[in-house]
């Protein structure tokens, strides 16, 4: 500030200048590239646990549909003379009773077990919530809905599986043929048998949300109820639908492997991570590591499924979202 | 001040609405008659409880039912029946021709949509367009209630807006769809002063702007002076007093409303102590058999304990419903003049 006159005039002006610069560039840069997607993935981030998780799944997931194409050995190649051996450079999982190899088996049991996973959780949790947000929304469906959804918590499971199991496999593998019948059947039975936490939850949810001011303010712009429920309602229980379809998941897998355990699933020739368990439990003196291995598979994918339903769900709240 | 010499916008005659409860029934609007002229302002004052909320919500069919029953009366909105159309036709009007902004600036909008559209949604209920020009329309909105930068405020969720703010895009959704009629349920009340004052002005402005007719649900009558053109009060879920605003305040003559007025802190008094109204609001789960402000009245006589008085005009452009009014040659048993 030396120069006074002449050159007093610039530096009066230049802040102001440079303030709107500053302001141009905060409004424009910043916010305008928003968009939901990124602000989810940007949270979803910061979840240390649920990228984690993200990241086993992942790699879970692309070693089952993928590993297969990959591996020197094939899952249902019979070598007796290489049969029960325990962990080696060239079988890190060892091999079964019939010489094939556990990682190869534990890869394509993967694939029918997160299938069966990701489609059971899917019909639960949509059964779960359409029956939750109905009896939440519509006072005149609530009592019977919610009888139903006692009813079904009454039923005891287990004797209820091994009737219907008894009952359609064999129909089922007729018209399906034997893989596909038996997955749409397992499916089904675990979806239909899991769906009334996540109905009760989400009822309980709709309950609240629905005496919200906004939903009175969305009625009172002429909003049909449709769209009160999809737009207003279902957005807002999204974090319990979140957490029951990772528990879901995680259910699903675990009663897959319950059933194959108990010889209701799959076919031997159809792996999956709990018939390999159920293969391998007369054999766990002779060589552990083929129940070991499935074991942590599962255990692995039910904590990492959880993690991620975890973090999604902090993600998906614009409130969480903004800290 | 305008008066209601052409064909009102909205008639509301004997409007009665219930709530059944497991207490039994509360009698929460209880007859209530109004004409609400083509612009004007109407304030509706009363203490909390006196059914000035359900009232107009019931206006729009928005209260719950069950236990809410809106058991008898009509409006009369542009020719139809607002109580008694199909919900179809009543979604055109709701949001469409009457635009209603709600006490609760933080509760009242979703708080996972975004600000933009959740104006939008309004517009594409009943003026479905390119989603291009609904968000010009809603820029343009935005702009109108005072929102600085509201390009990037499309793009907020509610809860990074201020309670100031929000009430903006409230009202910014309510005039959406350009409104005949604005209902607006104490929409200052949850904010502070300073922003109470702007909202204030900013309807004022709007509604020279656009030529709406407004009711204003409050309980302040301060802003009832600065804001309105007639003045409802409500009492025990009745109208007690139907005025144009400057008689209103020059001469109240429902002994509640005098009591709403003496209530009021003066300038110029000072280390006084407030006057109030002695008693409690009436139990609404009792139909009025009697004046139900009767018990308060420091003017109550046998007739007040016995009658339900009913809504007459006292004048062109005032109507009170109080047995001292009725018949002004009645002499006056208890002694007591009843103020002006």
């Amino acid at each position: 500030m030396t120069e006074s006159g002449i050159a007093s005039q610039p530096p009066a002006s230049q802040p102001y200048a440079s303030r709107e610069k500053v302001a141009a560039t905060a409004s424009g840069a910043g916010p305008k590239h928003r968009s939901l997607r990124g602000d989810v993935w940007r949270q979803f981030r910061q979840h240390k646990g649920a990228l984690t998780g993200l990241c086993v799944f992942v790699f879970v997931t692309v070693a089952s549909f993928v590993g297969p194409w990959l591996m020197p050995y094939d899952a249902v190649e019979i070598d007796i003379k290489m049969r029960n051996l325990g962990p080696t450079w060239s079988h890190p999982l060892g091999t079964d009773n019939l010489g094939r190899d556990m990682v190869a088996r534990s890869m394509v049991g993967g694939r029918i077990s997160l299938l069966v996973a990701i489609t059971a959780m899917a019909l639960s949790v949509f059964l779960g919530t359409t029956i939750g947000v109905l009896a939440g929304f519509f006072k005149r469906l609530d009592g019977v809905l919610m009888r139903l959804t006692d009813l079904f918590l009454a039923l005891p499971v287990l004797p209820l599986l091994l009737v219907i199991i008894m009952l359609f496999r064999d129909s089922l593998r007729a018209a399906f043929g034997p893989e596909q019948g038996i997955f749409m059947l397992i499916v089904f039975i675990i979806g239909v048998t899991s769906w009334m936490q996540t109905a009760r939850v989400v009822r309980g949810e709709v309950l609240t949300i629905k005496q919200q001011e906004f939903v009175a303010a969305a009625h009172s712009i002429g909003t049909r109820r449709r769209n009160v429920i999809f737009r207003h309602i279902l957005p807002n229980c999204l974090s319990p639908v979140m957490v029951a379809a990772a528990l879901g998941m995680a259910v699903a897998i675990i009663t897959e492997s319950a059933l194959s355990f108990l010889g209701l699933g799959f076919p031997s020739d159809f792996p999956t991570w709990g018939r390999l368990l159920y293969d391998g439990k007369d054999f766990i003196n002779l060589t552990p590591m083929r129940v070991v291995g499935p074991g942590v598979l599962i255990s692995l994918t039910v904590i990492s499924v959880n993690f991620i339903g975890d973090g999604l769900r902090d993600a998906l709240d614009p409130k969480l979202r903004s800290r | 001040m305008t008066t209601s010499t052409a064909t009102p916008v909205l008639r509301v005659t004997d409007l009665t609405t219930r709530f059944n409860t497991q207490d039994g029934t509360v009698h929460a609007v209880n007859g209530v008659s109004f004409d609400l002229a083509d612009g004007e302002v109407l304030g509706v004052v009363g203490e909390s409880g006196s059914g000035k909320s359900v009232t107009m919500m019931s206006l729009l069919r928005l209260i719950p039912t069950p236990p809410g029953e809106i058991a008898a009366g009509e409006a009369i909105f542009e020719g139809d029946d607002l109580l008694s159309m199909d919900l179809g036709d009543l979604r055109e009007i709701r949001g469409g021709k009457v635009g209603f902004i709600f006490q609760d600036p933080m509760t009242s909008l979703n708080p996972v949509v975004t600000v933009g559209d959740q104006i939008m949604e309004s517009l594409t209920v009943h003026q479905p367009a390119r989603r291009r020009e609904m968000r010009a329309r809603a820029l343009e909105l935005l702009q109108l209630v005072g929102i600085p930068s509201p390009e990037d405020r499309l793009r907020c969720y509610p809860h990074e807006l201020s309670g100031g703010m929000r009430q903006r895009v409230m009202i910014a959704i309510a005039l959406a769809c350009n409104p005949t009629v604005l209902v607006a349920d104490e929409p200052t009340t949850a904010l502070d002063v300073t922003i109470q004052a702007q909202i204030l002005e900013l309807v004022k402005d709007l509604r020279v702007k656009l030529g709406m007719a407004v009711i204003w649900i409050t309980h302040d009558l301060g802003v009832v002076a600065g804001l309105v053109d007639r003045v409802l009060v409500m009492y025990g879920g009745q109208i007690v007093e139907d005025a144009p605003v400057d008689e209103f305040y020059a001469a109240p003559r429902h002994p509640y409303s005098q009591g709403l007025l003496a209530s009021l802190p003066s300038a110029t008094s000072r280390g006084e102590k407030l006057v109030n109204i002695k008693g409690q609001p009436p139990d609404m789960r009792q139909p009025p058999a009697s004046c139900s402000f009767a018990p308060r009245c420091p003017h109550a006589f046998d007739r007040c304990h016995q009658e339900n008085p009913v809504l007459t005009a006292v004048s062109a452009t005032r109507k009170v419903s109080c047995w001292l009014d009725e018949v002004p040659t009645i002499p006056d048993t208890e002694g007591a003049g009843h103020g002006v």
